[in-house]
């Protein structure tokens, strides 16, 4: 599913990062784990094509992300990536349904009402449908941002301290369905984190 | 979902900053638009009305005065010229034709004019009901007035002396309603005509008792056939000429102002001279106008820049969700481009309902003939430039967009 060989990354001419190679299998659950500063987010970033690698090569489904053009790629990442940040990111100027829905219209895929009550359901937020952003508390706001992530059924998922901003209730709550939902999409999830919380629900693990 | 319900709800969440910007812009737009109507139909309006009028010959005194008592019938008359002097000029050879203009009374606000049928016929005047006036004390009222004064066919009313309400009363000569003419859109519409000789009867009440004399083919005026050539005695207000031929141009007005007492004016050059006074003003307004247009635009800029500051987080965003570069920057072209395109629909909307209810309120605005549903092509160009200001205003904004550096953005740093 994803494969990477060799990669390094130069920050400026004197910090250059290197990173192992990883070979992760489709649907597998890994937990991407380091200090402040070793390269998490940017090795995320290098996986799910929102940052260049000078060096190296990386492989999703077969698709060598280095070959392919700008707008390949930012279609190449409608279509098989779902990404969640430590903070929500939602449209504040949209409804919840609508921030769903954005997810299939920009990755120019059918605008599937049903899926979006599905989706809602499996997370237990489909009475926020209608709600405005900032009518949600932060762990339903961060379970909608889940929503949105596996909304189109993406093959690969990548989460970014999604949990670190919560308290332990909700991150429970968040990681334990951000895992379920990926399971029932199918989908390869990766969760770069410091929060140790998460290491006794997913046992793989990528130190850097 | 798609680019429109997205572009709205940013809109949407931003209301009162919306709205200032829509707002300014209209009023800038609605002020052009205001200009534009006003300015086309008066000089369509002042074309229509002095079409077939070289010169205007009359007393002495301002020739604008003349020309817009005469032509336009809005100021008052400059003196009267002596019947038998205007019979001379009207035989010139290098007059075509002259019609008789004797004015001074009015009923209800709405000048009674004596003159002859070749005046209804300058202006294309068409009979809607009734007939043209042949005898004296009959007429035949133009379609605003008829409307406005609820006249019909046989319908008597007394004259008052002036060009205004406050004028004593005519009230022993009262003038029947032969005819009403259908709408002409242009100075007939306001007017009631009649013949000469009923101004005169009118007003001859001192001098009861003078020797009626009829004239003869062999010796009558030819201005007004009821009275002698010979007339010393009777005055009209002007004259209009229509040359014989261009030569007419140069000769006939230094003829008429250094020969006689009478003066000429050409209808065309004065009013060409009003539009030139006028003409500061009306650049004036536009000017004030265009200022708030390009304030309303550094608004929307500012909105704008601002607000995609705020978005840099969902810019990022839907970068990762497969929007492309050229998609956000399209996004918020396409927002500033809705921002003025409303501003500036709103914008001719309000210009002509303010003209609309302009004319609606000011009723001399009717008699002006200007109409607030007329549309005219520069208000499409109206659209198409709000359309570059929208693209103007959010160039910057749009380019930053673009721009966008997701990892950056997202990273936090």
């Amino acid at each position: 599913m994803i494969r990477t060989h060799s990669i390094t990354y130069k920050y400026n001419p004197e910090r250059e990062i290197a990173f192992g190679d990883l070979n992760i299998a489709s649907g597998a659950q890994f937990l991407l784990l380091g200090e402040s500063g070793s390269g998490k987010t940017t090795l995320l970033h290098l996986l799910g094509g929102l940052l260049k690698n000078q060096q190296g090569t990386i492989e999703v489904n077969g698709t060598s992300l280095a070959n392919l053009s700008e707008s390949e790629l930012d279609r190449f990442r409608g279509k098989h990536y779902g990404f969640i940040f430590q903070r929500n990111h939602l449209l504040s100027a949209l409804t919840v349904e609508q921030n769903l829905l954005l997810s299939p219209y920009l990755a120019g895929l059918a605008q599937d009402k049903n899926r979006v009550e599905e989706v809602l359901a499996q997370l237990g937020i489909a009475d926020q449908k209608k709600k405005r952003i900032h009518e949600l508390s932060l762990g339903q706001a961060q379970r909608v941002a889940i929503a949105r992530a596996v909304l189109n059924k993406p093959a690969v998922i990548l989460a970014d301290e999604p949990t670190s901003a919560l308290d332990d209730k909700n991150c429970d709550r968040v990681s334990e369905l951000l895992i379920s939902v990926a399971q029932q999409n199918q989908a390869t999830l990766i969760i770069a984190t410091h929060d140790q919380r998460l290491k006794n629900r997913i046992h793989n693990l990528i130190q850097l | 979902m798609n680019l429109f319900v997205l572009i709205f709800s940013y809109l949407k969440a931003r209301p009162l900053n919306t709205l200032l910007n829509i707002l300014l812009l209209s009023l800038g737009i609605a002020m052009i638009t205001i200009l534009l109507l006003a300015n086309n139909q008066m000089q369509e309006k002042i074309a229509d009305n002095t079409k077939g009028i070289d010169l205007v010959v009359g007393a002495k005194g301002s020739p604008l005065q003349l020309i817009l008592c005469n032509v336009f019938h809005i100021d008052f008359p400059t003196g009267n010229i002596n019947l038998q002097e205007a019979d001379r000029l009207a035989k010139h050879r290098l007059v075509k034709n002259a019609i008789p203009m004797a004015l001074g009374d009015s009923y209800q606000n709405y000048r009674i004019v004596g003159t002859t049928h070749a005046y209804a016929e300058l202006y294309k005047g068409e009979m809607a009901v009734g007939d043209w006036w042949e005898n004296e004390m009959e007429v035949t009222v133009g379609a605003t007035v008829a409307r406005l004064l609820n006249l019909k066919v046989g319908d008597t009313f007394a004259s008052a002396h002036g060009l205004s309400d406050a004028g004593h009363a005519h009230e022993e000569h009262p003038f029947v309603v032969k005819g009403i003419l259908k709408p002409t859109y242009n100075v007939l519409d306001n007017l009631i005509l009649t013949n000469v000789s009923s101004i005169w009867q009118v007003h001859e009440h001192a001098e009861e008792g003078a020797i009626e004399v009829k004239p003869d083919s062999t010796n009558a005026s030819v201005l007004v056939p009821d009275a002698l050539a010979s007339d010393s005695t009777h005055e009209i207000t002007s004259l209009l000429i229509k040359y014989r031929n261009p030569i007419a141009a140069i000769q006939l007005p230094r003829y008429i102002n250094s020969q006689t007492n009478m003066q000429a004016a050409s209808p065309s050059f004065e009013a060409a001279r009003l539009f030139s006074i006028l003409g500061v003003g009306v650049e004036a307004l536009t000017g004030f106008a265009y200022v708030l247009i390009f304030i309303s635009a550094l608004s929307i800029f500012i909105a704008l820049y601002n607000s995609l500051k705020e978005r840099k987080y969902d810019l990022a965003i839907m970068r990762t969700m497969g929007a492309s570069k050229s998609k956000l920057l399209w996004a918020t072209q396409l927002e500033g481009i809705v921002l003025t395109l409303c501003g500036s629909v709103l914008g001719i909307g309000l210009g002509h309902l303010v003209l609309y209810l302009f004319t609606v309120l000011v009723t001399e605005s009717q008699t002006a003939g200007v109409s607030a549903w007329v549309f005219y092509v520069e208000e499409l160009y109206l659209l198409a430039g709000s359309i570059v200001l929208g693209i103007i205003c959010s160039l910057i904004p749009s380019w930053q967009a673009y721009r966008t550096d997701i990892h950056k953005v997202l990273a936090g740093n």
